[in-house]
Parts: C-alpha cells; sequence; structure tokens
C-alpha cells in the first residue's frame, strides 16, 4: 500500500485555507460577469428594435395622422399626392397569410396527425427531415418558384390572372410553413400520454375515433398555438411576397390580382431613393412598427397557449 | 430532543461536528436541528427510510447543497474547528478536502486516466500526475484491473468498476472525508462486497460518512450509526448498540424491519 | 372510414414531400444548363451570357464568416449564463421570455434596426460589417435557444462529480458540460448560420446591392451575397436572367448543403471521440 495521503488531523490546519482564493475568486465574477452581459444583450437586441422603432414612428405620427394611418384606404407614401393609408399594405399581409393559412393549416394538421399517429419509426424517421428541408430553403427560392412555375400554372388554369399576384404567394407561402405547422403539432400530438390513448382503446375506439375524438382534442391549445405561429411567420414573410405578390398596394379581396404585403413595402421602399429622415424613409419604421406589434401579440399569444397546454400534460 | 451518545473519538480531534443543523427547502424542513459527532478515520453509516433526510444531511457536509436552488442551510457544520458555513468559507475548498462519491456510477465521458487526473489537474496539481493516478487507482483497488489499459473509456468499464473508478478519482484530490451517497445501490452483490471492502481499507487514511439504505451493508462496514427519521436524528451511537440494544422503539422498529 | 381517413392524412404528408420534389426538379431544368465555371468566376453583368456569381459566393462567405466570428461566442456564453449561472429570478425569467420572443420576430424588423443602428447612427455605411452584425442579431436567439438545449441535455451527474471534486462553477462549465454540449451547440449554430446564409430581406435593408463587379477585400466594402444576386436576377423581365437566378440557386442550395452536411460530420466526430 502506498504511503498515508488522508490528512485527517495530522499537521497543524490554518482555516484560512478554507477562505476564497482571491484571484480565483477575482476571474470567476468577471467571468460570471461577461457571460451575463452576454445574455443581457440579447435583451439590447429587443430594446433597440423598439426605440429604433418608435423613434421614426414618432417623427412619422408628427406629420401623418393615426387616424389617417388607420383609416385611409391608399397607400402612395412616394408618390406626388401622398396617402398614408396602412389598409391597403395590412390587407395585403392578411390575404396572403389567409392564402397560406388555406394551404398549410389543413395540410400540416394532417401531417402531424399522420406522423404521429400511423406513421412507423422508419416512415417518420424518413419524413420528418424531408418536409423540414422545406423550412430550410432561403425565402427566395420560394419567390423563384412561385413567380415561375406556380403563377404560369394559376395563368393556365384562370386566364385573368395578373403576372404578380396573391395567390402564387400565398401558396408557396403556404408550403414554406407546413413544416412549421406540422413539426409544432406533432410534438402537441405525441404529448398527450398514451394512457388517454390506451383508455380510449379500452372502450372499443377506432383509430380513427382515437385520433380524432381523444388526442387531438387533448392536444388542441399545442395545435392551435402551432397554427399561430405558423401563420405569424406567413406575416413576417418578406422575399417570396416581394418577388410573387407584386407591388401595387391594392385594397382587394381577388387573390389574382397584383397586391403589396407590409414587409414587400418596406423591401421597395428601402430598394428605391429614401433620404434619411424624409417621410419615405419614416414609413419604413411606421409600417415596421405595425409589423412588429401584429407578429409580436400572436407569438405572445401563442405562447400563452403552449405554457398553459404544458402545464396540463407535463 | 434527539438522543446523543457520547462517541468516544479516541482522543483524537473529531473530523467533523455538525452543531444544530437544520436544512429547508422552501417552507419544507428536510433536517430538523440536528447534532453530531463524527470521528475520524471511522467509518459512519446514516440510515433511515426514504425520505429522512439522510441524504440532504450528507450534502450538507460538504456543501453540495448550495447547488441546489430554493435550500437553505442553518446551524454549523465544524470542519477542524472551522463552521463551513461562515462567510468567508469557499465551497470549492471545502469539497477539495470533503470529497464526494453518489449513487449512480458518475464517471466523466474521458478515459480512466483523464477521469482519475480531473481533480488534481483542476486544483493546480503540480508534480507527477501518472504516480498520482496510478496511487490512487491502487487506493480504490482498480489499478490491477486498468493499468494496460488507462486511455480506455471509463464507460468501458463494469458498472462496479466504475464506481470504484469514482472513489479513486475522489482519492486522487487527497481529501480528508469521504462522503459516499447510496455507493453501491446500483451494483450487483459482487461489485456491492467489492466496494465494503474497499471502504474498510479507505478508512485507515479516510473519515467515511456514507449513507445507504441497506442495513446489513451499515452493520457489516460502519463503526457508528446514525438513525434519522422524518428529517430528526433519532438515535446515534456504536453500530453494535444501535443494532442489538437500540434505545429508542422507533430505532429498534426500523433496523427489525418493522418499517421503512 | 379509418383507412379512407389515414390515407387522407398520408396524402397530406405527401403533399410537402411532393412541393419539395417539384421545386427542386423544376429548379435543375431551369439553372443547371447555366452552370459552368465562368458563372461561378464572373462578375454581375449587364449582359446575361457573360454574368456570374463570383462576387456574391465570395460575399455571402465574407458575411458567414462574420456572422459566425459575431454570433457564435455570444450566443454560447448567453447560453451558458442562462443555464449555469442564472439564478431563478424575474430578471432571467424575462431574459428567457424575450429570447423565445425575439426568434419569432421577422427578419425584415432586424433589417430595420440595421438599418437605424449600424448604418446610419454607428456610421458603418453599406458595408459587409453592417450585414454581418444585423445577420448576427437575427440568428442569436435562435443559436441560444440550441445552445440552452444542448447544455440542458448533459446529465447533472456530471456536474455533481465535477463539483464533488472542488471544481469551480467555470471549471465545470469549462471541462464537462461545454465538451458535452458542444456537437449539439455546433450542430444548432451551423443551422442557424445557413439561414443566415439564405436571408436577403435584412441585407437589402442594410444597403447590399445587387451589382457589384469586385471581389470585397475588407470588412468596410460594399457587398452583394447569393440571395441578393438571385433576387436581383428575377426582378428583370427577361428568360436568360430568369435562369442565371436558378442557376443561382443551385450554387445557394449546394452552400447550404455543404454546410449542413458539415454539421453532421461535425457532430459525429465529436460523438465517436468520446
Amino acid at each position: 500500500m502506498s504511503q498515508p495521503t488522508g490528512a485527517a488531523g495530522s499537521e497543524v490546519f490554518d482555516p484560512a485555507a478554507l477562505a476564497h482564493k482571491r484571484t480565483r475568486n477575482l476571474a470567476e465574477h468577471v467571468i460570471g460577469l461577461l457571460l451575463f452581459l452576454c445574455a443581457a444583450a440579447s435583451t439590447l437586441i429587443t430594446v433597440g428594435i423598439v426605440l429604433v422603432l418608435l423613434r421614426e414612428t414618432i417623427s412619422f405620427f408628427s406629420s401623418v395622422s393615426l387616424i389617417d394611418f388607420l383609416t385611409d384606404p391608399q397607400w402612395t407614401p412616394l408618390f406626388q399626392e401622398k396617402h398614408f393609408g396602412i389598409l391597403p399594405l395590412a390587407a395585403g399581409s392578411f390575404m396572403v397569410a389567409a392564402g397560406a393559412a388555406v394551404v398549410a393549416v389543413p395540410t400540416g394538421l394532417l401531417t402531424a396527425l399522420f406522423l404521429s399517429e400511423y406513421a412507423s419509426e422508419r416512415l417518420r424517421a424518413f419524413l420528418k427531415p424531408t418536409l423540414e428541408i422545406l423550412a430550410g430553403i432561403p425565402t427566395v427560392v420560394y419567390g423563384y418558384f412561385a413567380l415561375t412555375f406556380v403563377t404560369p400554372v394559376l395563368r393556365a388554369l384562370f386566364p385573368s390572372t395578373e403576372v404578380y399576384n396573391a395567390a402564387a404567394a400565398s401558396i408557396v407561402v403556404g408550403i414554406m410553413i407546413i413544416p412549421t405547422i406540422s413539426s409544432l403539432s406533432e410534438d402537441a400530438l405525441r404529448a398527450v400520454p398514451s394512457s388517454l390513448r390506451e383508455g380510449a382503446y379500452g372502450l372499443g375506439a377506432t383509430k380513427l375515433e382515437v385520433s380524432t375524438r381523444v388526442v387531438l382534442p387533448a392536444a388542441l391549445s399545442g395545435v392551435i398555438a402551432a397554427f399561430i405561429l405558423g401563420i405569424s411567420r406567413a406575416i413576417g414573410e418578406t422575399m417570396a411576397v416581394t418577388i410573387a405578390a407584386g407591388q401595387m398596394p391594392n385594397l382587394t379581396l381577388n387573390p389574382l390580382e397584383s397586391i403589396e404585403t407590409m414587409t414587400a413595402y418596406i423591401v421597395q421602399a428601402s430598394l428605391g431613393d429614401t433620404p434619411h429622415g424624409s417621410i419615405g424613409y419614416q414609413t419604413l419604421f411606421a409600417v415596421g412598427m405595425t409589423l412588429f406589434l401584429i407578429t409580436l401579440a400572436m407569438n405572445i399569444v401563442s405562447q400563452l397557449i403552449l405554457s398553459r397546454f404544458r402545464e396540463a400534460y407535463q | 430532543m434527539p438522543t446523543i451518545y457520547d462517541i468516544d473519538t479516541g482522543g483524537k480531534a473529531p473530523a467533523l461536528e455538525a452543531r444544530d443543523l437544520s436544512v429547508f427547502y422552501g417552507s419544507k424542513v428536510a433536517v430538523k436541528e440536528i447534532s453530531l459527532t463524527i470521528p475520524a478515520n471511522r467509518v459512519v453509516a446514516l440510515i433511515g427510510p426514504s425520505g429522512c433526510g439522510k441524504s440532504t444531511l450528507l450534502r450538507c457536509l460538504n456543501r453540495m447543497n448550495d447547488l441546489v436552488s430554493g435550500a437553505r442551510v442553518e446551524g454549523e457544520v465544524a470542519f477542524r474547528g472551522k463552521n463551513l458555513y461562515d462567510t468567508d468559507v469557499d465551497p470549492v475548498e471545502v469539497r477539495r478536502r470533503i470529497g464526494m462519491v453518489f449513487q449512480k456510477p458518475n464517471p466523466f465521458p474521458k478515459s480512466i486516466y483523464e477521469n482519475t487526473a480531473f481533480g488534481p489537474r483542476i486544483n493546480g496539481f503540480r508534480g507527477d500526475l501518472d504516480s498520482l493516478v496510478e496511487q490512487s487507482l491502487r487506493q480504490a483497488a482498480l489499478w490491477d484491473e486498468v493499468h494496460d489499459r488507462l486511455s480506455d473509456s471509463a464507460y468501458a468499464l463494469s458498472g462496479g468498476q466504475q464506481q470504484r473508478l469514482c472513489i479513486a478519482r475522489t482519492l486522487a484530490v487527497k481529501p480528508e472525508i469521504v462522503l459516499m451517497d447510496e455507493p453501491a445501490s446500483a451494483l450487483d452483490p459482487i461489485a456491492t462486497q467489492r466496494i465494503e471492502e474497499l471502504i474498510y481499507e479507505l478508512k485507515k487514511e479516510y473519515t467515511i460518512i456514507i449513507v445507504t439504505h441497506n442495513m446489513q451493508q451499515a452493520a457489516r462496514i460502519s463503526d457508528y450509526t446514525a438513525f434519522l427519521y422524518m428529517g430528526e436524528l433519532i438515535e446515534y451511537g456504536p453500530t453494535e448498540s444501535i443494532f442489538t440494544n437500540p434505545r429508542e422503539e422507533r430505532t429498534e422498529a426500523y433496523v427489525t424491519g418493522r418499517f421503512g | 372510414m379509418g383507412t379512407a381517413f389515414m390515407v387522407l392524412c398520408g396524402a397530406a404528408t405527401l403533399v410537402g414531400v411532393v412541393a419539395l420534389v417539384v421545386l427542386l426538379a423544376d429548379l435543375a431544368l431551369d439553372g443547371a444548363p447555366r452552370l459552368s465555371w465562368s458563372f461561378l468566376n464572373s462578375f454581375a453583368s449587364r449582359f446575361p451570357e457573360r454574368a456570374g456569381v463570383k462576387a456574391a459566393l465570395l460575399g455571402s462567405v465574407w458575411i458567414l464568416a462574420l456572422t459566425a466570428l459575431i454570433a457564435f461566442p455570444v450566443s454560447v456564453a448567453a447560453a451558458i449564463y442562462l443555464e449555469e449561472y442564472a439564478p431563478q429570478t424575474w430578471v432571467t425569467r424575462l431574459i428567457r421570455l424575450n429570447i423565445a420572443n425575439l426568434a419569432g420576430v421577422p427578419s425584415i424588423v432586424y433589417g430595420i434596426l440595421g438599418l437605424a443602428l449600424f448604418v446610419r447612427t454607428l456610421g458603418l455605411d453599406r458595408s459587409i460589417i453592417s450585414g454581418a452584425l444585423t445577420l448576427s442579431l437575427l440568428i442569436m436567439p435562435v443559436i441560444i435557444i440550441a445552445s440552452q438545449e444542448a447544455i440542458r441535455a448533459v446529465p447533472s451527474s456530471i456536474r455533481e462529480a465535477a463539483y464533488g471534486l472542488g471544481a469551480t462553477r467555470w471549471q465545470v462549465v469549462r471541462t464537462q458540460v461545454l465538451p458535452m454540449a458542444m456537437p449539439g451547440i455546433m450542430t444548432g449554430a451551423i443551422l442557424a448560420l445557413s439561414r443566415a446564409v439564405g436571408e436577403t430581406a435584412p441585407l437589402i435593408m442594410v444597403g447590399a446591392v445587387g451589382f457589384i463587379a469586385f471581389a470585397p477585400t475588407g470588412v468596410f466594402d460594399s457587398f452583394t451575397v447569393l440571395p441578393l444576386q438571385i433576387y436581383n436576377w428575377i426582378s428583370r423581365p427577361q428568360e436568360e436572367f430568369h435562369q442565371l437566378a436558378a442557376a443561382g440557386i443551385l450554387v445557394l442550395l449546394a452552400v447550404l448543403l455543404t454546410m449542413n452536411a458539415a454539421a453532421i460530420l461535425l457532430r459525429n466526430r465529436y460523438q465517436s471521440r468520446r
């Protein structure tokens, strides 16, 4: 055996040996502080966004009244005769989002049901990453696809379709958000305890009944949160709608016409000549603020629903 | 008030003394005003039904409880006359002198050598690391099994070997006291027996405090036994008298297997 | 009835898969004929037959490298703080909530922030550094969330073991938690970076331009990136430019594919080393 190493009671003990080592402690504190600053930086991003948007938005509203902004049916800030009504842009954004929802909500939900209730583990292991590729494709690519593939198909089916139209944009944005909706819905469906499923099967329910009358209702809040998050993505989507839906602020309900979304306007204005301090420059921020508030509200609602759902099952 | 036996520390200073030690989780009391003297170079077993506070008590003795958010400690733990809960005491220094072995073997995802060398390395050990690793592995009765494959992953070892590696890892820091939290509960009987033999060897050089739910184990390996129930110290004394001649009815009920 | 429903669900799943196949096939048919070495090695041009993606490709590489350099350390540090250091207080909860919300802010809003903050206020102008800083802000929440998950997946028994041996908090993080979490962190970071590489809108805001006929030489140069060059070509009415856009998209997708493959390789290498 080796020489004794345990020092119990052997040499004289100085209690200071247990004290904080000053250099090490200082280093630990400095590191902790640095890490905290990095975490706090994320909060500064939000503060930055809000401040930047607020500053120019306030200047904007010193020359345009809030009432006009919210009720004027025309948006022509870059023309001779200026109108600053957000309605056509907001309507454009909502029309694209609604169209995308028509594509993505049923598809995403049924996909989620298929993946969580029907698909074998192997099939799921193939399908899930494949679908997630859709979320990883850059949005400019969807814009190209909408303009050069979807629109020609639409024009063949409905000859009145314009070259730039809301429908093509809606369809590709819908495809884009399928993985968001299917993936989050699937998480919600799979979080439903298997005891609930087994209980229903024990009562003689069929798989269809279990899926649609037991699992889906139990996961409903999680699924709705997924819908809201997906639609919020659609509203914030920029490049595909800029390329495919056009740049024509147009208060219409016809998806085959050219329109302009809030995001597309921001791109259009920043590409054009909008000198710093001009009203055109300020419109960027006013529209950006509107967009930020709408998507933020949707995200918060979605998170609130989701946290309720988690409380129920986790 | 709990009954405290006088502990014969053989004229030596005690290794550790808890005085009126209480632990709270939020408003819940996990350990209630426990006083306990741990003699040096002895094995002390903490026994009691699950949830009695024995693990919590153990984790207070080297301030591992600091890591649990919401845990609050009152009272004192004296180590060589110094209260470990004094504000000028660094818990990191405490843990370097009072080591800990956990319930489930938890080697790092590294080689056998690196596992053993981890403690000395972070402590800024200057000297012959190879021989310190060898010495520690020998003390943990693991050297003969692993000396020709020190660079293998620790995960390649059996559960019992992993636990002895964790003991070697603790010894490499040269602590004075080793706390063991049910170190054999995840092991088979043969591996358990090896750990028990090892503990018997180790008490020549270290003071060992062990939590166990296995009363036979406590009876086999410990010199002193403390019985805890619902956060209170019910009885503490030489292991033999706790098991053969307990003063408290609840102790007797527990050691004879009538509850818990 | 039950079978019909299953078929319906399966068919819905196929919608996504079919859309992906059609999209890729359409791109390959349009763009593949234009792919060539000279396409990769030529600058933008008014003449479609001479135009190439050299400036855009180089610009994307610059932006990618710089964004990684800025966003990665800050995000990982933030994740370490939130998982290993932060006391459970309202400040911590606020930071967490904030990060979750930031991940849902449309990228164009980050563009507006970048325009006002970096281009105007800090006077960095329409440069690579403005673009990289803007994209860093955009992907930081994504990397933070991925890193937090990776750090949370490290078993607490490993932390206890290290603390029990007298390791300080930072020693525990540096020697045990980070090495174990690194594969997950890297995977998350590379996926976030590939999002940055595909972004267009925020870079339009901070003034990346569609027509650049030189290779960038420093972080204060003006620049373009692949998605922006593609957008520029799509906006032209001529069919020839649309083919260039498709070819550019193929290059962009190849870059993204390479990055994702790198993520998988890296993860496997880390895992086998344990």
